[in-house]
């Protein structure tokens, strides 16, 4: 039988967790690229972005609210925020900055100096 | 991939012992027909909890400015609104929403109008609105 081959390695007694898929804007210029991300909920102790194998985590963790009595109505997940993007490769992983400001996480992603445009010149 | 909550928040998450929520429901819905007709608008997440003294209501919108709400308390019923800035033009991946917003949503008990108080961080408004003094659970002692 044909092994799943893209399993990857996590614990079969980790608990289950949910996570809301953010909605994001991808803005692209010359120099690279702006992500939006909205998190609500989430300050800037709660965010963690990594860079791995060429793609680019982003994660929010919600602070814990107080408690407020019973839910009337009830919409939001109230769980964390994840998503997973690949990256375009000339995208250099040192340069990758992020602020959030209410709520809203703003990456930047800059290209190595090596893949910008650049005007060649005729000899 | 699920970003469909963001657009039209379901209602179906109600507490489902609550025996009023059907015709809560049907009442916003109400609500939110009179306030959407005639304009393309988009509608933020929005929780309601209750306790002994207060009803707090929860609205998450990221990447707003504080000045951007308008906040209006009307025969029992809160509406916010607003308009987040912006344009989605000149991305290449667009799933954030921009423009006006509004919504309204009947409050499960009598609050004192001049007791709200509402305040945004980290993307999310809250309003805290107090009971009125006869909508509080009293305690009632045996003589």
């Amino acid at each position: 039988m044909s092994q799943i081959a893209t399993c990857e390695s996590r614990p079969a007694t980790a608990e289950r967790v949910e996570y809301t898929i953010p909605a994001v804007n991808l803005r692209h210029d010359e120099d690279g690229y702006t992500l939006e991300v909205e998190m609500p909920g989430v300050s800037k102790s709660g965010v963690e972005i990594t860079f791995d194998d060429g793609k680019l985590t982003v994660a929010g963790q919600r602070a814990k609210s107080e408690a407020l009595g019973k839910a009337v109505y009830a919409e939001s997940a109230g769980h964390g925020f994840r998503r997973v993007f690949d990256l375009d490769p000339s995208i250099d992983p040192e340069k990758i900055s992020a602020s959030i400001d209410q709520g809203l996480l703003t990456v930047r992603l800059s290209k190595a100096e090596a893949s910008k445009q650049r005007k060649i010149a005729l000899g | 991939m699920n970003i469909i909550r963001y657009r039209t928040p379901e209602l179906s998450a109600w507490t489902p012992f609550d025996r009023l929520s059907p015709l809560r429901e049907l009442l916003d819905s109400a609500y939110r027909l009179a306030g959407s007709a005639g304009s393309r608008g988009w509608a933020p997440v929005l929780d309601v909890y209750e306790d002994a003294d207060k009803v707090t209501v929860k609205v998450e919108l990221a990447g707003m400015k504080k000045e951007d709400f308008d906040i209006a308390l009307e025969d029992g019923a809160l509406t916010v609104s607003g308009r987040r800035e912006g344009e989605s033009r000149d991305s290449f991946r667009s799933e954030r929403f921009y423009g006006s917003f509004s919504r309204t949503v009947a409050l499960p008990a009598p609050v004192r109008p001049d007791d709200v108080k509402a305040a945004y961080e980290d993307g999310i408004l809250t309003v805290v609105l107090h009971k009125a003094e006869d909508a509080k659970p009293k305690k009632i002692t045996i003589s």
